[in-house]
Protein backbone atom coordinates (compact mmCIF):
# COMPACT_ATOMS: atom_id res chain seq x y z
CA UNK A 1 0.00 0.00 0.00
CA UNK A 2 0.95 3.54 -0.82
CA UNK A 3 1.40 4.71 2.78
CA UNK A 4 4.40 2.43 3.16
CA UNK A 5 6.06 2.04 -0.09
CA UNK A 6 5.54 5.21 -2.38
CA UNK A 7 3.41 2.94 -4.88
CA UNK A 8 -0.39 3.80 -5.69
CA UNK A 9 -1.76 0.37 -6.35
CA UNK A 10 -3.65 -0.16 -9.64
CA UNK A 11 -7.40 0.90 -8.65
CA UNK A 12 -6.04 3.91 -7.21
CA UNK A 13 -4.45 5.19 -10.21
CA UNK A 14 -7.04 3.76 -12.44
CA UNK A 15 -9.25 5.86 -10.43
CA UNK A 16 -7.43 9.32 -11.71
CA UNK A 17 -7.79 8.25 -15.26
CA UNK A 18 -11.12 9.35 -17.54
CA UNK A 19 -12.61 7.00 -19.30
CA UNK A 20 -10.32 6.16 -22.47
CA UNK A 21 -12.64 7.77 -24.72
CA UNK A 22 -11.75 11.30 -22.91
CA UNK A 23 -8.26 10.36 -23.31
CA UNK A 24 -8.61 11.02 -27.65
CA UNK A 25 -7.59 14.32 -26.53
CA UNK A 26 -4.60 15.23 -23.97
CA UNK A 27 -5.50 15.39 -20.29
CA UNK A 28 -4.01 15.88 -17.26
CA UNK A 29 -3.69 13.18 -14.74
CA UNK A 30 -2.93 13.94 -10.96
CA UNK A 31 -1.91 11.52 -8.51
CA UNK A 32 -2.29 13.29 -5.48
CA UNK A 33 -3.21 10.52 -3.02
CA UNK A 34 -3.14 12.10 0.54
CA UNK A 35 -4.17 15.47 1.92
CA UNK A 36 -1.81 17.44 1.80
CA UNK A 37 -1.38 22.09 2.07
CA UNK A 38 -0.80 22.52 -1.13
CA UNK A 39 -3.05 24.14 -4.20
CA UNK A 40 -0.33 25.22 -7.40
CA UNK A 41 -2.37 23.06 -9.82
CA UNK A 42 -5.24 24.82 -8.95
CA UNK A 43 -3.96 28.57 -8.83
CA UNK A 44 -1.85 27.67 -12.05
CA UNK A 45 -4.35 26.40 -14.21
CA UNK A 46 -5.70 28.92 -17.06
CA UNK A 47 -9.03 27.13 -17.91
CA UNK A 48 -9.62 26.44 -14.27
CA UNK A 49 -9.83 22.81 -14.83
CA UNK A 50 -8.21 22.33 -11.14
CA UNK A 51 -10.22 22.61 -8.44
CA UNK A 52 -8.94 22.92 -4.58
CA UNK A 53 -11.38 24.79 -1.76
CA UNK A 54 -10.14 27.36 0.21
CA UNK A 55 -9.21 24.56 3.02
CA UNK A 56 -5.83 23.99 0.59
CA UNK A 57 -5.54 20.59 2.11
CA UNK A 58 -8.19 19.14 0.20
CA UNK A 59 -6.85 17.06 -2.72
CA UNK A 60 -7.35 18.78 -6.37
CA UNK A 61 -10.56 17.66 -8.26
CA UNK A 62 -10.05 17.75 -12.05
CA UNK A 63 -12.78 18.82 -14.83
CA UNK A 64 -11.71 16.81 -17.71
CA UNK A 65 -14.03 18.82 -19.21
CA UNK A 66 -12.11 22.16 -18.94
CA UNK A 67 -8.86 20.34 -19.22
CA UNK A 68 -7.00 21.36 -22.52
CA UNK A 69 -3.83 19.05 -21.46
CA UNK A 70 -1.32 22.05 -21.81
CA UNK A 71 0.73 20.74 -19.27
CA UNK A 72 1.39 24.26 -17.13
CA UNK A 73 -0.14 22.39 -13.78
CA UNK A 74 2.81 19.18 -14.45
CA UNK A 75 5.66 21.89 -14.45
CA UNK A 76 3.85 23.83 -11.09
CA UNK A 77 2.80 21.02 -9.12
CA UNK A 78 5.80 20.60 -6.07
CA UNK A 79 5.37 17.17 -5.70
CA UNK A 80 5.79 16.17 -9.60
CA UNK A 81 2.35 14.09 -9.34
CA UNK A 82 0.20 15.17 -12.78
CA UNK A 83 1.59 14.15 -15.95
CA UNK A 84 -0.55 14.32 -19.21
CA UNK A 85 -1.75 11.81 -21.33
CA UNK A 86 -3.71 10.99 -24.23
CA UNK A 87 -4.47 8.00 -26.35
CA UNK A 88 -4.12 7.80 -30.35
CA UNK A 89 -4.01 5.07 -32.71
CA UNK A 90 -3.01 2.81 -30.30
CA UNK A 91 -0.82 4.33 -28.24
CA UNK A 92 -0.22 6.68 -25.32
CA UNK A 93 1.40 10.09 -26.16
CA UNK A 94 2.48 11.29 -22.48
CA UNK A 95 4.26 14.41 -21.16
CA UNK A 96 6.01 13.89 -17.77
CA UNK A 97 7.88 16.09 -15.35
CA UNK A 98 11.49 16.13 -15.76
CA UNK A 99 14.34 17.60 -13.27
CA UNK A 100 17.66 15.60 -14.27
CA UNK A 101 20.83 16.80 -16.46
CA UNK A 102 21.33 16.08 -18.65
CA UNK A 103 18.15 16.40 -20.53
CA UNK A 104 17.45 13.08 -23.18
CA UNK A 105 17.15 14.75 -27.11
CA UNK A 106 14.24 14.52 -29.52
CA UNK A 107 14.28 10.72 -30.78
CA UNK A 108 16.71 9.51 -28.48
CA UNK A 109 15.40 5.99 -27.03
CA UNK A 110 15.04 5.98 -23.21
CA UNK A 111 13.36 2.99 -21.06
CA UNK A 112 9.85 3.67 -19.62
CA UNK A 113 9.46 3.21 -15.82
CA UNK A 114 6.03 2.06 -13.83
CA UNK A 115 5.94 3.33 -10.17
CA UNK A 116 7.91 0.73 -8.54
CA UNK A 117 10.69 2.25 -10.45
CA UNK A 118 10.84 -0.92 -12.74
CA UNK A 119 11.66 -0.72 -16.88
CA UNK A 120 8.67 -2.08 -18.38
CA UNK A 121 9.15 -0.91 -21.88
CA UNK A 122 11.42 1.57 -24.59
CA UNK A 123 10.05 4.52 -25.85
CA UNK A 124 11.42 7.49 -27.99
CA UNK A 125 11.39 11.04 -27.09
CA UNK A 126 9.04 13.26 -29.08
CA UNK A 127 9.86 16.27 -27.82
CA UNK A 128 11.99 17.85 -24.85
CA UNK A 129 9.85 21.14 -23.51
CA UNK A 130 11.79 23.52 -21.10
CA UNK A 131 11.07 27.63 -20.83
CA UNK A 132 12.03 29.82 -18.04
CA UNK A 133 8.71 29.62 -17.02
CA UNK A 134 8.93 26.25 -16.26
CA UNK A 135 11.82 26.92 -14.01
CA UNK A 136 13.86 23.89 -14.47
CA UNK A 137 10.88 21.40 -14.72
CA UNK A 138 11.48 19.73 -18.38
CA UNK A 139 8.38 18.42 -19.77
CA UNK A 140 9.76 15.38 -22.17
CA UNK A 141 7.25 13.91 -24.08
CA UNK A 142 7.08 10.40 -25.07
CA UNK A 143 4.89 7.80 -27.47
CA UNK A 144 4.44 4.14 -25.86
CA UNK A 145 2.24 1.43 -26.43
CA UNK A 146 -1.25 1.72 -25.18
CA UNK A 147 -0.86 -1.25 -22.77
CA UNK A 148 1.37 0.53 -20.90
CA UNK A 149 -1.76 3.44 -20.15
CA UNK A 150 -1.96 2.61 -16.23
CA UNK A 151 1.17 1.61 -15.67
CA UNK A 152 4.04 4.01 -17.26
CA UNK A 153 5.05 7.15 -14.75
CA UNK A 154 8.65 8.29 -16.07
CA UNK A 155 11.47 7.68 -18.02
CA UNK A 156 15.08 6.82 -17.34
CA UNK A 157 17.39 8.18 -19.43
CA UNK A 158 21.05 6.23 -20.00
CA UNK A 159 23.85 8.66 -21.28
CA UNK A 160 26.15 7.60 -22.90
CA UNK A 161 24.75 5.14 -24.80
CA UNK B 1 27.74 48.83 23.50
CA UNK B 2 25.94 48.73 20.12
CA UNK B 3 22.64 49.80 20.39
CA UNK B 4 19.56 48.15 18.34
CA UNK B 5 15.98 48.86 18.46
CA UNK B 6 14.59 45.17 17.13
CA UNK B 7 17.74 42.51 16.69
CA UNK B 8 16.32 39.30 14.82
CA UNK B 9 18.51 35.81 15.54
CA UNK B 10 18.77 34.24 12.64
CA UNK B 11 17.81 35.15 9.08
CA UNK B 12 16.23 31.75 7.85
CA UNK B 13 12.69 31.91 6.06
CA UNK B 14 10.73 33.00 9.40
CA UNK B 15 13.48 36.03 10.43
CA UNK B 16 13.49 37.28 7.12
CA UNK B 17 10.08 37.69 6.80
CA UNK B 18 10.04 38.89 10.04
CA UNK B 19 12.13 41.89 9.62
CA UNK B 20 10.28 43.31 6.30
CA UNK B 21 7.05 44.81 8.50
CA UNK B 22 9.28 46.25 10.93
CA UNK B 23 11.74 47.97 8.25
CA UNK B 24 8.78 49.19 6.70
CA UNK B 25 7.59 51.03 9.77
CA UNK B 26 10.86 52.46 10.25
CA UNK B 27 12.34 50.42 12.67
CA UNK B 28 15.77 50.15 13.10
CA UNK B 29 16.76 46.13 12.53
CA UNK B 30 19.73 44.05 13.00
CA UNK B 31 19.59 40.80 11.92
CA UNK B 32 22.06 38.43 12.78
CA UNK B 33 23.55 35.12 11.22
CA UNK B 34 25.87 32.95 11.61
CA UNK B 35 26.20 31.98 8.13
CA UNK B 36 27.92 34.25 5.33
CA UNK B 37 24.75 33.67 3.37
CA UNK B 38 21.09 35.12 4.93
CA UNK B 39 18.49 32.83 4.08
CA UNK B 40 19.25 29.83 6.90
CA UNK B 41 17.79 26.60 5.12
CA UNK B 42 16.14 28.34 1.97
CA UNK B 43 19.91 28.41 0.85
CA UNK B 44 19.84 25.08 -0.34
CA UNK B 45 16.48 23.85 -0.73
CA UNK B 46 16.17 23.71 -4.46
CA UNK B 47 12.69 21.91 -5.00
CA UNK B 48 9.79 23.75 -5.66
CA UNK B 49 7.76 24.77 -2.13
CA UNK B 50 3.91 23.44 -1.43
CA UNK B 51 1.38 25.65 0.30
CA UNK B 52 -0.31 28.53 -1.09
CA UNK B 53 1.07 31.05 -3.64
CA UNK B 54 0.96 33.71 -1.04
CA UNK B 55 3.81 31.35 0.50
CA UNK B 56 5.43 31.49 -3.05
CA UNK B 57 4.25 27.66 -3.56
CA UNK B 58 5.74 26.40 -6.50
CA UNK B 59 8.52 28.37 -6.48
CA UNK B 60 12.14 27.00 -5.23
CA UNK B 61 13.63 27.29 -2.13
CA UNK B 62 16.61 29.58 -3.56
CA UNK B 63 14.52 31.71 -5.49
CA UNK B 64 12.19 32.22 -2.53
CA UNK B 65 15.28 33.26 -0.43
CA UNK B 66 15.97 35.77 -3.22
CA UNK B 67 12.99 37.64 -3.73
CA UNK B 68 12.81 37.60 0.57
CA UNK B 69 15.98 39.25 0.79
CA UNK B 70 15.46 41.48 -2.18
CA UNK B 71 12.34 43.13 -0.28
CA UNK B 72 14.74 44.21 2.34
CA UNK B 73 17.85 44.75 1.08
CA UNK B 74 17.82 48.63 0.13
CA UNK B 75 16.32 49.56 3.79
CA UNK B 76 18.45 51.90 4.93
CA UNK B 77 17.21 50.92 8.67
CA UNK B 78 18.46 47.56 8.40
CA UNK B 79 22.08 46.62 9.42
CA UNK B 80 23.06 42.61 8.56
CA UNK B 81 25.76 40.83 10.42
CA UNK B 82 26.39 37.59 8.96
CA UNK B 83 29.02 35.12 10.24
CA UNK B 84 28.05 36.54 13.95
CA UNK B 85 26.89 33.90 15.99
CA UNK B 86 24.93 34.79 19.03
CA UNK B 87 27.26 33.46 22.29
CA UNK B 88 24.97 34.86 24.80
CA UNK B 89 21.63 36.41 25.52
CA UNK B 90 20.48 37.94 28.68
CA UNK B 91 16.72 39.21 30.49
CA UNK B 92 17.92 42.80 30.04
CA UNK B 93 18.09 42.37 26.38
CA UNK B 94 22.06 42.52 25.96
CA UNK B 95 23.02 40.19 23.07
CA UNK B 96 26.90 38.91 23.03
CA UNK B 97 28.23 38.15 19.22
CA UNK B 98 31.15 37.03 18.02
CA UNK B 99 32.04 37.85 14.49
CA UNK B 100 35.72 37.11 13.32
CA UNK B 101 36.89 36.39 16.73
CA UNK B 102 35.82 40.06 18.41
CA UNK B 103 33.28 39.65 20.66
CA UNK B 104 30.67 42.73 21.43
CA UNK B 105 27.30 43.21 23.06
CA UNK B 106 24.61 45.14 21.71
CA UNK B 107 21.47 46.64 23.88
CA UNK B 108 18.29 45.63 22.11
CA UNK B 109 15.03 46.61 22.52
CA UNK B 110 13.20 44.25 21.46
CA UNK B 111 14.30 40.85 20.41
CA UNK B 112 13.37 38.06 18.07
CA UNK B 113 14.46 34.38 18.10
CA UNK B 114 14.11 33.20 14.96
CA UNK B 115 17.33 30.71 15.45
CA UNK B 116 15.49 27.55 13.97
CA UNK B 117 16.52 23.84 14.71
CA UNK B 118 19.37 21.66 14.81
CA UNK B 119 19.47 18.20 13.67
CA UNK B 120 18.92 15.25 16.02
CA UNK B 121 21.13 12.04 15.67
CA UNK B 122 20.46 8.12 16.01
CA UNK B 123 22.63 6.31 18.15
CA UNK B 124 24.01 2.85 16.79
CA UNK B 125 26.98 1.41 16.67
CA UNK B 126 29.89 3.42 14.12
CA UNK B 127 27.83 6.07 14.15
CA UNK B 128 30.87 8.78 14.25
CA UNK B 129 32.71 7.10 11.27
CA UNK B 130 33.25 9.01 8.52
CA UNK B 131 30.17 8.70 5.86
CA UNK B 132 27.12 9.38 8.33
CA UNK B 133 26.00 12.36 8.16
CA UNK B 134 22.76 14.13 9.03
CA UNK B 135 20.93 14.81 5.57
CA UNK B 136 20.95 18.63 6.11
CA UNK B 137 24.16 18.52 6.08
CA UNK B 138 24.52 16.33 2.99
CA UNK B 139 21.88 18.88 1.06
CA UNK B 140 24.43 21.75 2.62
CA UNK B 141 27.07 19.81 0.84
CA UNK B 142 25.92 19.14 -2.46
CA UNK B 143 23.34 22.02 -2.89
CA UNK B 144 25.38 25.45 -1.00
CA UNK B 145 28.72 24.02 -1.67
CA UNK B 146 28.69 21.74 -4.82
CA UNK B 147 30.61 18.66 -3.34
CA UNK B 148 29.52 15.29 -3.49
CA UNK B 149 29.27 13.37 -0.51
CA UNK B 150 29.15 10.06 -1.31
CA UNK B 151 28.26 7.63 -4.71
CA UNK B 152 26.04 5.20 -2.74
CA UNK B 153 23.73 6.40 0.24
CA UNK B 154 21.82 4.65 2.66
CA UNK B 155 18.65 7.24 4.02
CA UNK B 156 17.39 6.85 7.30
CA UNK B 157 14.29 8.47 8.02
CA UNK B 158 11.05 8.83 5.93
CA UNK B 159 9.99 13.03 6.69
CA UNK B 160 10.48 15.17 3.90
CA UNK B 161 13.77 15.77 4.64
CA UNK B 162 14.85 12.48 3.95
CA UNK B 163 12.97 12.34 1.02
CA UNK B 164 13.79 15.33 -0.45
CA UNK B 165 17.57 14.68 -0.04
CA UNK B 166 17.09 11.65 -1.54
CA UNK B 167 16.10 13.31 -4.70
CA UNK B 168 18.44 15.42 -4.67
CA UNK B 169 21.64 12.76 -4.55
CA UNK B 170 19.81 11.32 -7.38
CA UNK B 171 19.51 14.56 -9.11
CA UNK B 172 23.37 15.08 -8.00
CA UNK B 173 24.23 11.75 -9.67
CA UNK B 174 24.32 9.53 -6.19
CA UNK B 175 23.19 6.17 -6.19
CA UNK B 176 20.26 5.84 -3.57
CA UNK B 177 19.14 1.96 -2.95
CA UNK B 178 17.44 2.08 -0.17
CA UNK B 179 15.25 4.33 2.50
CA UNK B 180 14.78 2.85 6.01
CA UNK B 181 11.84 3.88 8.62
CA UNK B 182 11.52 2.56 11.76
CA UNK B 183 7.28 3.50 11.70
CA UNK B 184 5.36 1.36 10.04
CA UNK B 185 4.22 4.27 7.62
CA UNK B 186 5.95 6.83 5.49
CA UNK B 187 5.78 9.90 7.42
CA UNK B 188 6.47 12.83 4.91
CA UNK B 189 4.12 13.58 1.84
CA UNK B 190 3.75 10.80 -0.28
CA UNK B 191 4.06 12.88 -3.59
CA UNK B 192 7.37 12.47 -2.61
CA UNK B 193 7.98 9.24 -2.00
CA UNK B 194 6.53 8.38 -4.92
CA UNK B 195 8.74 10.48 -7.02
CA UNK B 196 11.86 8.86 -5.13
CA UNK B 197 10.12 5.14 -5.88
CA UNK B 198 9.74 5.60 -8.91
CA UNK B 199 13.17 6.31 -9.64
CA UNK B 200 14.35 2.98 -7.70
CA UNK B 201 14.48 4.04 -4.09
CA UNK B 202 13.33 0.38 -2.26
CA UNK B 203 11.28 2.41 0.97
CA UNK B 204 11.33 -0.05 3.85
CA UNK B 205 8.62 0.70 7.14
CA UNK B 206 9.77 -1.10 10.24
CA UNK B 207 13.35 -1.07 9.23
CA UNK B 208 16.50 0.73 11.18
CA UNK B 209 20.32 0.64 10.94
CA UNK B 210 21.71 -1.86 13.66
CA UNK B 211 25.55 -0.27 12.67
CA UNK B 212 27.91 1.08 10.32
CA UNK B 213 30.43 -1.19 9.19
CA UNK B 214 34.02 0.18 7.67
CA UNK B 215 37.49 0.68 9.35
CA UNK B 216 38.51 4.30 8.52
CA UNK B 217 34.37 5.11 6.82
CA UNK B 218 31.37 3.97 6.42
CA UNK B 219 31.61 0.35 3.54
CA UNK B 220 28.13 -1.12 4.45
CA UNK B 221 25.30 -0.14 6.61
CA UNK B 222 23.77 -3.21 8.56
CA UNK B 223 20.44 -2.63 8.80
CA UNK B 224 17.32 -5.44 10.69
CA UNK B 225 13.57 -4.87 11.00
CA UNK B 226 11.93 -3.61 14.23
CA UNK B 227 8.80 -4.58 15.70
CA UNK B 228 5.98 -2.66 17.64
CA UNK B 229 8.00 -1.15 20.16
CA UNK B 230 10.84 -0.65 17.81
CA UNK B 231 13.56 -3.01 18.88
CA UNK B 232 15.64 -4.67 16.24
CA UNK B 233 14.81 -8.12 15.37
CA UNK B 234 17.34 -10.69 16.16
CA UNK B 235 17.99 -13.04 12.93
CA UNK B 236 16.78 -10.17 10.46
CA UNK B 237 19.86 -8.38 9.84
CA UNK B 238 21.02 -7.83 6.10
CA UNK B 239 24.34 -5.96 5.13
CA UNK B 240 23.95 -3.09 2.48
CA UNK B 241 27.19 -1.71 0.71
CA UNK B 242 27.09 1.62 0.96
CA UNK B 243 29.59 4.50 1.85
CA UNK B 244 27.06 7.10 3.16
CA UNK B 245 24.76 6.75 5.47
CA UNK B 246 21.96 9.53 6.01
CA UNK B 247 20.31 10.43 8.36
CA UNK B 248 17.05 12.02 8.44
CA UNK B 249 15.56 11.39 11.91
CA UNK B 250 14.25 14.82 13.11
CA UNK B 251 15.25 18.35 14.23
CA UNK B 252 15.23 19.55 17.43
CA UNK B 253 14.95 23.58 18.16
CA UNK B 254 17.52 25.90 19.10
CA UNK B 255 16.16 27.24 22.19
CA UNK B 256 19.49 27.32 23.92
CA UNK B 257 19.83 30.91 23.85
CA UNK B 258 16.27 31.52 25.51
CA UNK B 259 17.11 29.36 27.97
CA UNK B 260 20.03 30.94 28.84
CA UNK B 261 18.37 34.64 28.94
CA UNK B 262 15.72 32.98 31.54
CA UNK B 263 12.43 32.26 29.15
CA UNK B 264 9.84 29.55 30.27
CA UNK B 265 10.37 26.64 28.08
CA UNK B 266 8.23 23.53 27.99
CA UNK B 267 9.49 20.16 26.84
CA UNK B 268 6.82 18.95 23.88
CA UNK B 269 7.46 15.73 21.78
CA UNK B 270 5.06 16.97 18.68
CA UNK B 271 7.16 20.54 18.80
CA UNK B 272 10.63 18.83 18.47
CA UNK B 273 11.55 19.40 21.98
CA UNK B 274 11.88 22.23 24.16
CA UNK B 275 10.13 25.31 23.16
CA UNK B 276 9.59 28.33 24.46
CA UNK B 277 6.12 29.48 25.93
CA UNK B 278 4.49 32.15 23.78
CA UNK B 279 1.87 33.77 23.94
CA UNK B 280 -0.76 34.77 20.81
CA UNK B 281 1.46 37.61 19.82
CA UNK B 282 4.67 35.36 19.89
CA UNK B 283 6.03 37.23 22.89
CA UNK B 284 8.18 34.54 25.14
CA UNK B 285 7.42 34.93 29.05
CA UNK B 286 10.33 37.42 29.05
CA UNK B 287 9.17 41.03 28.22
CA UNK B 288 9.93 41.90 24.64
CA UNK B 289 11.62 38.62 23.47
CA UNK B 290 9.71 36.79 20.68
CA UNK B 291 10.11 33.85 19.05
CA UNK B 292 8.93 32.15 15.73
CA UNK B 293 9.73 29.58 12.88
CA UNK B 294 11.34 26.46 13.65
CA UNK B 295 12.72 27.63 17.37
CA UNK B 296 9.07 27.80 18.64
CA UNK B 297 8.25 24.47 16.89
CA UNK B 298 9.11 22.26 13.83
CA UNK B 299 7.22 22.90 10.89
CA UNK B 300 7.46 23.33 6.86
CA UNK B 301 9.05 26.49 6.18
CA UNK B 302 6.06 27.88 4.76
CA UNK B 303 4.71 28.04 8.19
CA UNK B 304 7.95 29.66 9.43
CA UNK B 305 7.51 32.22 6.85
CA UNK B 306 3.72 33.02 8.08
CA UNK B 307 4.94 33.32 11.96
CA UNK B 308 7.62 35.55 11.08
CA UNK B 309 5.57 37.76 9.30
CA UNK B 310 2.97 37.56 11.99
CA UNK B 311 5.88 37.81 14.94
CA UNK B 312 7.55 41.20 13.32
CA UNK B 313 4.24 43.05 13.13
CA UNK B 314 3.29 42.25 16.62
CA UNK B 315 6.57 43.48 17.66
CA UNK B 316 6.03 46.92 15.53
CA UNK B 317 3.04 47.12 17.22
CA UNK B 318 4.22 46.52 20.70
CA UNK B 319 7.13 49.06 20.01
CA UNK B 320 4.35 51.90 19.25
CA UNK B 321 4.11 52.25 15.41
CA UNK B 322 0.91 52.36 13.59
CA UNK B 323 1.26 48.83 11.03
CA UNK B 324 -0.84 50.17 8.08
CA UNK B 325 -4.07 47.24 7.91
CA UNK B 326 -2.76 45.22 10.65
CA UNK B 327 -6.21 44.61 11.65
CA UNK B 328 -7.01 42.88 7.90
CA UNK B 329 -3.39 41.28 7.84
CA UNK B 330 -2.92 40.00 10.67
CA UNK B 331 -6.29 38.18 10.93
CA UNK B 332 -5.80 36.29 7.46
CA UNK B 333 -1.81 35.64 8.29
CA UNK B 334 -3.22 33.34 11.23
CA UNK B 335 -6.61 32.02 9.10
CA UNK B 336 -3.52 30.97 6.44
CA UNK B 337 -1.19 29.44 9.20
CA UNK B 338 -4.19 27.33 10.80
CA UNK B 339 -4.91 26.19 7.21
CA UNK B 340 -1.34 25.14 6.03
CA UNK B 341 -1.48 23.18 9.33
CA UNK B 342 -4.90 21.59 8.70
CA UNK B 343 -4.17 18.65 6.99
CA UNK B 344 -3.22 15.03 8.46
CA UNK B 345 0.56 16.04 7.99
CA UNK B 346 -0.53 19.47 10.39
CA UNK B 347 -1.99 17.01 13.20
CA UNK B 348 1.48 16.78 14.95
CA UNK B 349 1.87 20.65 15.23
CA UNK B 350 -2.04 20.68 16.28
CA UNK B 351 -1.61 18.72 19.23
CA UNK B 352 2.23 20.16 20.23
CA UNK B 353 0.53 23.97 20.13
CA UNK B 354 -2.24 22.21 22.40
CA UNK B 355 0.13 20.90 24.72
CA UNK B 356 1.95 24.25 24.93
CA UNK B 357 -1.04 26.01 25.58
CA UNK B 358 -0.90 28.52 22.31
CA UNK B 359 -3.79 26.65 19.82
Amino acid sequence: MIEKTGIASLEQVKQEFPDKVVLKKPKAIIECYKEIPCNPCHTSCPFEAIYIPEDINVRPKIDFDKCTGCGICVYNCPGLAIMVTQIKDGKIAMRIPYEFTPLPEVNQTVYVVNRAGERISEAKVTRVQISEKQNKTALIAIELDEQYLYEAITIEVHHGS
Amino acid sequence: MRQAEVVIIGAGPAGLAAAKPLLDVGAEVTLIDRSAMLGGQLTKQTHMFFGSEKQHASKRGIDILKLMVEAIETYPNLTVLTETTVVGLYADKVVSCVKDDHYFKIQAQYILIAAGASEKSLPFENNDIPGVYAAGAVQTLMNVYGVKPGDRVIMVGSGNIGLIVSYQLMQAGVQVPLLLEAADTISGYLVHASKIRRLGVDIRMNTSIKRALGETSVEAAEIWQLDENWQGIEGTETIIPCDTICLSVGLAPLTELLQQAGAEVKYVRELGGHVPKINQHYETSLDAVYACGDVAGIEEASSAMISGHIAGIEIALKAGYTVANANDILPRLRHDLRNLREGPHGEKIRIGLKKLGVA
